[in-house]
């Protein structure tokens, strides 16, 4: 923990609020969320169903936008980047992991993964991808489509495809929320060990407590806001 | 009873709206209101062209004689029967205005008519005033009315002088519409209307002048027009009476109309098929849509056979209601503009419902939409209920189960048919529709093609993840390909084929042929003018060559002794009346192809030569005779020998050429051509005009413009149709867009949040749709340039080159068209935030 005062926080949350036009008007999903967080460690995102922890990955991945307050991401202002901006952001500096994989259909495993690189402009995208493919156990896949492989496959292409460019954020929603037991477990282990491997700071967002009890850092919702509560507990 | 309860479940599934039907309706209501407006049109002049025939022929009946007078006795049998006989001349002469040395000369049609003229309707001038006062002349010159292109020509006012022959006529009014103009077909010059009384002293009209009469009557009320007609077939078989009752008022437009509306028809069903393939596409993607429902009521029990049932009701509701508006449409529009369009058509046109081509377009509509929705419907027989446990739809079937493949065929063959019928013409119709089936298989090859090269080509796009999302898209099973490359592919074809052809057309018309035409033709030379004639134009440096010949018209009555029609059936050699030449030696350059010329002193059994081609399509040969009827006598000829003749090069070309002693003392003219250079074309003409007003030149390149202009108009209407078959494509094309969105809008938001930009979206989505429009495009070209080569080569008989300024627009206007649609609908998929799309997939 000290180490975590010592150096800057990756991402720094002030007063973050998102409302959302629901059919009977403004939804406010979070209500003011303030949150630091260190580098190198791994932040669990809990709470019960729609508390707000998937959008508040969103909102620290700059895949959505927040109705007020400041997101700070490695000392950049999210909120001050326009779309292309936070894709050049997220390209340079993060990864994302979904519950459903969100692989592209049209694509093998390998173009898959090798997607982010060749986004970046990395020559030797092909070589990288297959590489990362490798170190999921996937290499006898790579040119598979994703309907061709089943969840726990998926799931592992798409880690690889959000780790391949070695991101110094991992953000990753429900990972292991679409997988049985052993592929939840399996993929749990990927995770933590690409984060160990390159020394990324992750944050996930998950339902499973042994997912939850593996992270540095526990941060909880309810109804939008960070639960006081147990704040001081998982600090 | 299972159609009592599959109704039952259709109207309950349908009770959720007509959403994913947008596309299916638009489709099949455009395509069979094209069809429809096209068909009621048609039928709308037709009736127009019936109901008008008196008046387009100018009486109840004609009759009408080449080159000659009616003879006493058939005057005798006219007045007989007629209550009024009204004779009127036609020829076409020079009119010339203006001060001594800077005369305008002009071509005009002369109708030189009686005081009963005309017997029905009433000619409408300008300034407003009876025919008979405008032609009643001022200070002892004769009157005359011109139709306003000729006035305009020559710079008059009215009440100013002109000149026909050696007659001065002043210029009563200007001629806006008179009634008998329907039968008159496509004149080379605009009309004059004189009194026949007034042209004895111009020196027109005369022994051998090219020109007819015709005779129109009042019939009493109680006349058989049958027992009439039979009557003449009897009494002046052989005269070379032209007789016409007003029950044919217009036959040349009538078969021209029905020839063209039946060819618009048909680019209208292949505007159709088009919206066929949209109607496909939309059944295909609400079915994908109800998989879970048909697994659904498989698992409570339905048969394969209810469930087809449920979903054909409810598509054949969907089918009745596009029809029902196509038909609403294409009956509303045209009768909307009912006065535009009878404003600007030459010919009459009694604007009603007609049923029958709604009818046919119904018809149409209800078979196309069958054809294109059985496969997709077949299928749903193959849902199992298992595909709600498991993800295991498309059961591997490629092609559907041998009823519904023998139900297509049936149904097919059942639209060429009805095409058939309705279109009245069997090669016409085959050989359109098999030139859309050409290109609709053409384009779903091509299709493959270009998805089977995206995925050879997606390899090498390393790097280039934008170039390959786009060969990804292409080459996936399933994706918008077909569809696209279909829908947009036949519309442009069907330019593409009536580009090539029009633009063709007009190049041999105009550009190639005035090459090596004549300057002009000289009609009516009299025999005692051919020397001096020769002489003027023989010894001016400016002309470097001249033919002439003489000049007598005929028609064949009969081919060894039996009626020409009966042994040549419908060809143009015997309808109507031929020139026909005589001379002692062949002329210069003649080829004989068969059989040998006379001695140039023979005077034995008439002979003739006969032109090669011609003579080979009717069935004649060698040692055959053939009787031509020339002003009124019977000539019966041998054939002596073939020759090539060219009709192409505009020259002078008779088919029957006889010796001279068989032709002596038939009074004829002569007629010339003269080739010139473009400069000399005026003196000449002034000098020519000078020293013999009686002869009548004939610009080659106004006539030549006359006919481009009339090829332009059809190119013009077939326009319209192949733009309707575009506009159907394009709806298509909107359709495949919009359903493709739904993977645009997530692989754009996966993307972004790998880290691409709008723009690279952008462009990987622009380079998408150029692709698919190139391959639509393209095939478009091949099909069109084939279309444009075998219509040229095998029905028009000429070249055939490849007008490149409209093949490359139509590959470069189906990509932008592609580009256009598919930007449209990718526009939103970029606004989009990724968390939202993502988030509403899972």
């Amino acid at each position: 923990m000290k180490v975590a005062f010592m150096s800057e926080p990756v991402l720094s949350l002030r007063d973050v609020r998102l409302s959302l036009q629901g059919n009977a008007g403004p939804v406010d999903i979070l209500r003011g969320v303030t949150l630091d967080i260190d580098p190198g460690i791994s932040v669990g995102l809990v709470g019960p169903s729609g508390s707000g922890k998937s959008s508040l990955l969103m909102l620290m991945g700059g895949l959505e936008r927040a109705t007020g307050g400041t997101i700070t991401a490695l000392g950049q202002d999210l909120t001050a980047l326009g779309e292309d901006g936070l894709a050049r952001f997220r390209r340079a500096n993060m990864g994302v992991v979904f519950q459903s994989f969100h692989l592209i259909p049209t694509m093998t495993a390998l173009e898959n993964v090798a997607t982010p690189l060749e986004l970046a402009g990395a020559r030797d995208a092909l070589a990288r991808a297959r590489a990362e493919l490798h170190a999921v156990g996937l290499a006898a896949r790579e040119d598979h489509y994703p309907a061709q492989l089943s969840g726990g496959e998926q799931q592992r292409v798409a880690l690889a495809r959000a780790s391949v460019s070695r991101p110094r954020i991992l953000l990753a929603d429900e990972p292991t929320g679409n997988l049985d037991e052993a592929n939840g477990q399996a993929i749990m282990r990927l995770l933590f060990d690409l984060r160990d491997r390159h020394g990324a700071t992750l944050i996930l967002v998950t339902h499973a407590p042994e997912l939850a009890a593996a992270c540095d850092r526990i941060v909880r919702l309810r109804d939008g806001r960070i639960d006081a509560g147990l704040r001081a507990a998982a600090e | 009873m299972t159609l009592a309860v599959a109704a039952r479940l259709a109207r309950r599934e349908l009770r959720g709206g007509l959403r994913g039907f947008r596309i299916f309706l638009a489709c099949l209501a455009l395509g069979v209101a094209a069809i429809a407006a096209v068909g009621l049109v048609k039928s709308s002049i037709q009736a127009g062209l019936e109901r008008e025939g008196a008046a387009l022929l100018g009486g109840d009946a004609q009759a009408r004689f080449t080159y000659r007078f009616a003879r006493p006795e058939e005057r005798a049998w006219l007045e007989k029967n007629a209550l009024r006989v009204s004779e009127t001349v036609n020829f076409r002469s020079m009119a010339v205005a203006g001060p001594a040395g800077e005369e305008e000369r002009a071509l005009t049609q002369i109708r030189a008519v009686d005081d009963l003229y005309p017997l029905v309707g009433r000619a409408k001038l300008a300034p407003d005033i009876p025919l008979a006062q405008a032609l009643a002349g001022h200070n002892g010159r004769p009157g005359a009315v011109m139709e306003r292109a000729l006035v305009d020509r020559l710079d008059l006012q009215t009440g100013d002088h002109f000149r026909l022959g050696t007659q001065e006529f002043v210029l009563g009014a200007v001629l806006i519409r008179y009634p008998d103009n329907g039968s008159g077909g496509f004149g080379l010059g605009p009309r004059t209307i004189v009194l026949l009384d007034d042209l004895a002293d111009s020196g027109l009209l005369v022994e051998g002048t090219l020109f007819n009469s015709e005779y129109r009557i009042d019939l009493p009320p109680e006349a058989d027009l049958d027992a009439l007609q039979a009557e003449i077939e009897v009494e002046f078989a052989q005269s070379g009476m032209d007789w016409r009752d007003a029950r044919r008022g217009a036959d040349g437009a009538e078969r021209f109309i029905d020839r063209l509306g039946s060819f618009l028809v048909l680019i209208g069903l292949s505007g159709l098929a088009v919206g066929g393939v949209g109607v496909s596409a939309a059944v295909r993607a609400w079915l994908a849509g109800r998989v879970e429902t048909v697994a659904t009521l498989r698992t409570l029990g339905a048969t394969g056979a209810m469930i087809f049932q449920v979903y054909f009701l409810q598509v054949a509701v969907i089918s009745v209601l596009g029809i029902v508006i196509g038909l609403v449409l294409g009956a509303a529009i045209p009768l909307a503009l009912a006065g535009v369009i009878t404003a600007s058509l030459p010919i009459p046109a009694a604007f009603a419902l007609y049923p029958l081509p709604l009818i046919e377009a119904a018809l149409y509509g209800a078979l196309t939409a069958l054809i294109f929705t059985l496969w997709p419907l077949a299928r749903v027989e193959d849902i199992r209920a298992a595909t709600l446990f498991r993800d295991a739809f498309a059961a591997g079937r490629l092609l559907p189960r041998a009823r519904y493949l023998i139900a297509t065929a049936l149904l097919v063959g059942a639209l060429v048919g009805a095409a058939i019928l309705f279109s009245g013409t069997l090669w016409l119709t085959l050989s359109t529709l098999g030139g859309i089936a050409g290109a609709l298989v053409l384009l779903v090859l091509a299709a493959a093609g270009a998805r089977w090269l995206a995925q050879r080509l997606r390899p090498r796009a390393v790097g280039r993840p934008g170039l390959r999302l786009a060969l990804a898209a292409i080459g996936a099973r399933g994706g918008e390909t077909t569809s696209v490359v279909l829908s947009l592919g036949l519309g442009l074809s069907v330019l593409a084929a009536v580009g090539q052809i029009d633009g063709n057309l007009r190049a041999a018309i105009v550009e190639e042929l005035p090459l090596e035409a004549p300057s002009y033709f000289f009609v009516d030379i009299q025999p005692d003018q051919i020397a001096a004639f020769r002489d003027r134009v023989e010894n001016d440096p400016a002309v470097h060559r001249t033919e002439s010949a003489p000049m007598l018209r005929g028609i064949i009555t009969q081919i060894n002794g039996r009626p020409a029609a009966e042994v040549a059936g419908n060809s143009w050699v015997i309808r109507g009346d031929r020139g026909v030449t005589y001379s002692a030696d062949p002329p210069p350059g003649t080829t004989i192809t068969q059989g040998q010329w006379w001695p140039a002193d023979y005077v034995g059994e008439p002979l003739v030569s006969f032109s090669e081609e011609e003579a080979l399509e009717i069935g004649l040969a060698i040692g055959d005779t053939v009787t031509v009827n020339i002003l009124g006598r019977e000539i019966t000829a041998r054939v002596a020998s073939f020759r090539v003749v060219n009709f192409e090069t505009a020259g002078i070309g008779f088919v029957l050429s006889m010796n001279p002693a068989a032709l002596a003392g038939a009074p004829h003219s002569w007629i010339a051509t003269v080739y010139s250079t473009p400069q000399a074309e005026g003196p000449i003409l002034r000098d020519l005009a000078d020293a013999f007003p009686n002869i009548t030149a004939i610009r080659i390149r106004d006539a030549v413009e006359q006919v481009a202009r009339i090829v332009a108009g059809i190119s013009s209407a077939t326009r319209y149709g192949a733009g309707a078959t575009l506009v159907t494509g394009f709806l298509v094309l909107m359709g495949a867009a919009a359903a493709g969105n739904r993977a645009r809008l997530f692989e754009s938001a996966v993307l972004r949040t790998l880290g691409a930009t709008r723009g690279a979206m952008l462009w990987s989505f622009a380079l998408r749709a150029a692709l698919l429009g190139l391959a639509a495009g393209a095939v478009a070209l091949t099909a069109g340039l084939l279309g444009g080569w075998a219509v040229m080569t095998f029905v028009m008989d000429t070249d055939f080159a490849v007008i490149w300024p409209n093949a490359l627009g139509v590959v470069l206007g189906g990509m932008m068209v592609t580009m256009l649609a598919g930007l449209v609908f990718a526009w939103p998929s970029l606004s989009a935030r990724p968390a939202q799309v993502l988030r509403a997939r899972e």
